[in-house]
């Protein structure tokens, strides 16, 4: 039976942790197990420590034995990516810069994630910095995507949607500044969900932008991400962006909501070029499916999309360029082997050309430019004005609708290198998903079928903090669907 | 041709808090190196600021007692340099909104003696924001050591118009800014500890010209003297240099305390490109009047005001309220003995500012723990006015009652020191010092005042001290007339 | 900003404290002005009036009581330093 505990969901584990079926410690030995099976091949993690997920595990069967469950995730492994501060553990950002860095305290999310008993797995692979959509930025390793290995996993979070979806973890945390959660899950395979901005704290969340990161969960079901998001989601006061208002029981609100006839909204401006998009197949299924529960669809229009990657790509590396320039060389960061002591900026010029990566770099100087004086009206406040524009087009699509439904990323997984030479090229592929950053609200990414043997995500958008709405209308398509059991063959 | 020097001052000034401005580490001075420090003050990956609500309500403070405008509304900023007393490299500051606009300062120049009220002027101020002050670098023969243990202390900065033209009134402004600050408690303003910190810009232009001249940064300055001194060895060095003919270029510049001189740091650099953009780590800050009115009710009577009614309610001289007013616990224990018996203000004025600062400075001792009471000096003013013991006994009632912290009844009880005679005994002493002394005597009367001196004397050694000298005095001259 | 954007390469790398190699510059120059093309589209949009955007919700006043809470033991805080003395992290020396 343990041979195929990791495939098996955190909804079904939980169950046969609390009838003592199995313990953690066998639920945790079987994840390792398949960790060091597979992953020579996915490279999803940066580093893990086996004995220490073991001993999380057996302070949780120690607790379920004294019937003091700390609930549905005690005694799950459960992935991080490496960008969230473990204390103790390494936290690398996928990041020469960072390459030593041990974290001397714990993000919230991970201390609420402690608090609900979870075990905490190894450090996943990503885009350095969260930035990309491919993890192909990551200075520690490439990783494989579980369905094509030659194929990239989707980014930034890659290491926690092909860990998810090749069984090395139950759930995982991966974190979405642009598309980062919801884009790999869709080219792996799996559910994840970008909370509403100030859902999450993103205390201990190594920033790339501000105003647009969120941490969120990932795993094989509706049911397990919801779960994952109810142990991490909540006001706190390490975090002024965190949003005073109450986390609905996530789990329960699947249940109550189920059969409820919604109103979906289609997004003309992402569906005008439908011949062109290769992932547009399989969500006209899914909208086909809701139709036929007796959801209404209905045309609505988000106008400035056109402009939500011109808007993203400034916001996010103006942000990104002040964030980042903490890794200096100074204090906890990589310093260079060699520099100019006699010249006082030196060190630092050193130390980031040896530290970071190229795309780390390019959006570094892209942030650094708009910002800089003569050209901050120009770039940066005309974004953050654009960026109200596109905040009212949710807002007006949101009177008529409950939802839109859109393709999470236009095609697949692509080849490793096929975007490499053209940055560009690579920030397009995030439209869909970009928006939602910039509006603040939430996104779900649903497998929904699969293109060229690929899966494709269909994509949720909500209203601010209707979480458990976007879960069950996510819910209710996969329910009637069997890609929660379709792994890939590994 | 005549020269004007034209000044302005950038003053940070920490506001006293338990923690630090966007984190719970403790705020303080003198810790060993980063002990204070968190994963915020650190700048590690994932930290997050969060406002102190107490460093909002210091400055609120500050601008309101210092004449400013608190706008409804303010953000924060980032503003990005790199430097290693900086952890994130970059400060979170107020650029285009501050939480203070405009204001002044009322300054009060030095009079002609210490007697006299100097003239007082209002030297006006742009803006005063708030900002997390950096840590600390020092200095050795091959690197620098960086403590944070400073870094994410609340600081505000007040920056001046330039409207200042002197050395003195730069050191007056200062003194007027750190008054204000340690009576509304909003920082001790310890030049040493960094507690306050100036910055001063000084341009010198022929007198009658309109635009001003070249702009020198002067920094280093450690102490309110450093700062008068190397401001006016500042404007000094200028004017000479234009005199010769040369012109001013743009520079910073800094005073050696030592030396007794400034010298160049660097010529102007490119100009910074601070890279301002509002932090979106921080929500605004929305000011409604009943907050401001919160935070008036709790200014106190700030020390002009003060001093003013001292004069006038009291009708105490200058000297006195300029020794009492700068020392908000001296002027505050001088006033609940005053406001009970205004006619002995001036007495009670002169025993604080003379006899009790020297015992209390002799010994060591803060005023708070001083063992004599407001109301234990006022008795023995008044024992002194009813001419129950003279002013010489007094003195040493004083020490008695400053050392044991007993009332002066129970001195004068405790050490005998009532007089035990009557007038008609005053008057018998009198007649026996003007019998027994004829030299003196005959001296007055050819009209030698002072010869009256030598008869008191002798009174006085009769008496054991304890006879009145002024009774004594009147006696004295109804006798010899 | 009519004509194709042109990036200062040099003062950009500067200001962010990056060392590029003239290979690199060259390289750099040419994707960032091609990403600067892209983005001048937002100029066709007429943005007067508009208020911007700073933070995805409109909270304002979110702040925490002056009290103590914790510190970092010394060890933790420089645990990660790269080069550390007397409890210290050791930098070239500043000249101010
Ligand atoms: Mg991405
Ligand atoms: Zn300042």
């Amino acid at each position: 039976m343990s041979a195929e505990l990791y495939y098996k969901s955190a909804s079904e584990l939980s169950g046969l942790l609390d009838r003592k079926e199995i313990s953690s410690v066998e639920l945790t030995q079987s994840v390792i197990d398949r960790t060091k099976a597979v992953d020579d091949l996915v490279q999803a993690f940066n580093s893990f420590d086996e004995e220490n997920a073991l001993a999380q595990a057996e302070e949780s069967d120690a607790r379920r034995k004294r019937g003091e469950s700390l609930g549905s995730l005690d005694g799950i492994p459960v992935g991080i990516k490496d960008v969230l501060a473990v204390k103790d553990q390494p936290l690398t950002c996928s990041s020469k810069i960072l390459a030593d860095f041990v974290s001397p305290y714990d993000a919230t999310c991970i201390q609420k994630l402690k608090r609900s008993g979870a075990v905490l797995w190894g450090r996943l692979n990503m885009d350095e910095f969260a930035m990309g959509s491919s993890t192909e930025n990551s200075a520690t390793k490439i990783t494989g995507n579980p369905w094509k290995l030659d194929c990239i996993p989707g980014g930034s979070s890659g290491g926690s949607a092909a860990a998810v979806s090749a069984g090395e973890a139950i759930v995982s945390l991966g974190s979405d500044t642009g598309g980062s959660i919801r884009q790999p899950a869709s080219h792996c395979g799996i559910v994840g969900l970008k909370p509403t901005y100030g859902r999450v704290s993103r205390y201990g969340l190594a920033a790339f932008a501000s105003s647009l990161d969120q941490v969120g969960p990932m795993g094989r079901t509706v049911w397990d991400t919801a779960a994952l998001l109810q142990s991490i989601s909540g006001h706190d006061p390490n975090d002024s962006t965190s949003y005073r208002i109450d986390v609905p029981d996530y789990v329960q609100a699947i249940e109550q909501l189920k059969g409820r006839k919604w109103t979906f909204g289609l997004p003309k401006e992402y569906f005008e070029n439908a011949e062109d998009t290769a992932s547009m197949g399989p969500v006209k299924e899914a909208i086909e499916f809701y139709k036929s529960l007796g959801c209404e669809i209905k045309e609505v229009s988000l106008p400035h999309t056109a402009y939500a990657v011109a808007t993203y790509y400034i916001v996010a590396t103006a942000e990104a360029s002040s964030n980042l320039a903490r890794y200096d060389g100074i204090r906890y960061t990589h310093r260079a082997e060699s520099f100019d002591a006699k010249d006082s900026v030196d060190i630092y010029r050193q130390s980031r050309a040896e530290g970071f990566g190229n795309e780390v770099k390019r959006r570094v100087l892209l942030g650094t430019y708009v910002l800089s004086s003569g050209y901050y009206d120009a770039y940066y406040l005309k974004a953050q004005k654009t960026r109200t524009l596109i905040r009212r087009d949710f807002e007006e699509a949101f009177r008529d609708v409950d939802a839109l439904l859109t393709p999470t990323a236009p095609s697949p997984a692509f080849k490793r290198g096929a975007h490499s030479g053209d940055p560009l090229s690579m920030y397009l592929s995030d439209i869909y998903t970009i928006s939602a950053n910039l509006a603040g609200i939430p996104g779900l990414s649903v497998p929904c079928g699969y293109v060229d043997g690929l899966p494709v995500g269909l994509q949720i958008l909500g209203k601010p903090f209707k979480e458990d709405e976007i879960l069950a209308m996510g819910n209710e398509f996969e329910s009637a669907h069997n890609f929660k059991n379709e792994h890939p063959s590994l | 041709m005549e020269y004007e020097a034209v000044i302005g001052l950038e003053v940070h000034v920490q506001i006293k808090t338990e923690s630090k401005i966007f984190s719970g580490s403790r705020s303080g001075y003198g810790y060993e190196p980063n002990t204070l420090v968190d994963p915020v003050v650190l700048g590690l990956p994932g930290s997050l600021p969060v406002m102190n609500k107490t460093a909002l309500d210091g400055i609120i403070k500050a601008g309101l007692a210092l004449n400013c405008t608190i706008p409804d509304y303010c953000k924060w900023d980032r503003k990005n340099y790199f430097y290693p007393d900086s952890p994130n490299n970059y400060q979170i500051t107020q650029y285009d909104q501050p939480i203070c606009d405009g204001g002044f300062v009322e300054i009060e120049m030095k009079g002609e003696t210490r007697a006299v009220m100097g003239s007082h002027r209002k030297v006006a101020l742009t803006r005063i924001h708030l900002e997390n002050d950096v840590g600390k670098l020092n200095h050795f023969a091959e690197d620098s050591l960086v403590d944070y243990n400073r870094a994410f202390t609340p600081l505000m900065e007040i920056v001046s118009e330039p409207d200042m033209h002197s050395g003195a009134e730069a050191f007056a402004f200062l003194t007027a800014i750190r008054q204000t600050m340690i009576y509304c408690g909003i920082s001790d303003c310890d030049m040493e500890k960094g507690q306050m910190r100036a910055d001063a810009n000084i341009s010198v232009r022929p007198v009658g010209q309109k635009e001003l001249g070249a702009k020198i940064e002067l920094k280093n300055l450690n102490s309110i003297t450093g700062v008068k001194n190397g401001i006016e060895y500042e404007i000094k060095r200028q004017t000479q240099e234009l005199k010769k003919g040369r012109t001013m270029t743009q520079a910073t510049w800094r005073w050696d305390a030592d030396l007794g001189r400034t010298e160049l740091m660097r010529e102007k650099e490119d100009a910074h490109d601070y890279r301002y953009f509002p932090d979106p780590d921080l929500m605004p800050v929305r000011i409604d009047d009943e907050w401001r009115e919160r935070i008036r009710c709790e200014i106190p009577e700030l020390p002009f005001d003060k001093q003013r009614r001292f004069m006038e309610q009291y009708e105490i001289p200058y000297s006195i309220t300029s020794v009492l007013v700068p020392d908000w616990e001296l002027s505050e224990y001088f006033e609940s003995a005053a406001k009970k018996a205004p006619k002995c203000a001036q007495a009670i004025g002169n025993y604080v500012t003379n006899d009790l600062l020297r015992e209390l400075s002799e010994s060591n001792t803060a005023l708070s723990e001083c063992k004599i009471s407001p109301d234990g000096l006022l008795s023995l003013v008044e024992v002194i006015e009813k001419g129950v013991i003279t002013k010489q006994i007094a003195k040493d009632v004083f020490i008695e009652m400053f050392n044991t912290g007993e009332s002066a009844t129970e001195v004068i009880e405790r050490k005998g020191l009532k007089p035990d005679f009557d007038e008609g005994q005053v008057k018998d002493w009198c007649q026996e010092a003007v019998d027994e002394n004829p030299r003196p005597v005959e001296d007055f009367r050819s009209g030698n005042e002072k010869a009256l001196n030598a008869l008191l004397g002798q009174v006085m050694k009769k008496s054991r001290g304890k006879a009145n000298p002024q009774i004594v005095q009147g006696l004295l001259k109804e006798l010899l007339s | 900003m009519a004509e194709a954007p042109h990036i200062d390469i040099d003062k950009v790398a500067e200001l962010a404290r990056i060392a590029l190699t003239d290979e690199e510059k060259t390289k750099f120059s040419s994707q960032l002005e091609s990403i600067l093309g892209y983005i001048d589209k937002l100029n066709e949009l007429d943005t007067t009036n508009v208020e911007p955007t700073a933070h995805p919700h409109s909270v304002e006043n979110v702040w925490r009581e002056d009290r103590a809470t914790s510190e970092l033991p010394t060890s933790e805080a420089l645990k990660n330093a790269p080069k550390q003395r007397q409890n210290m992290f050791v930098v070239p020396k500043v000249v101010e």
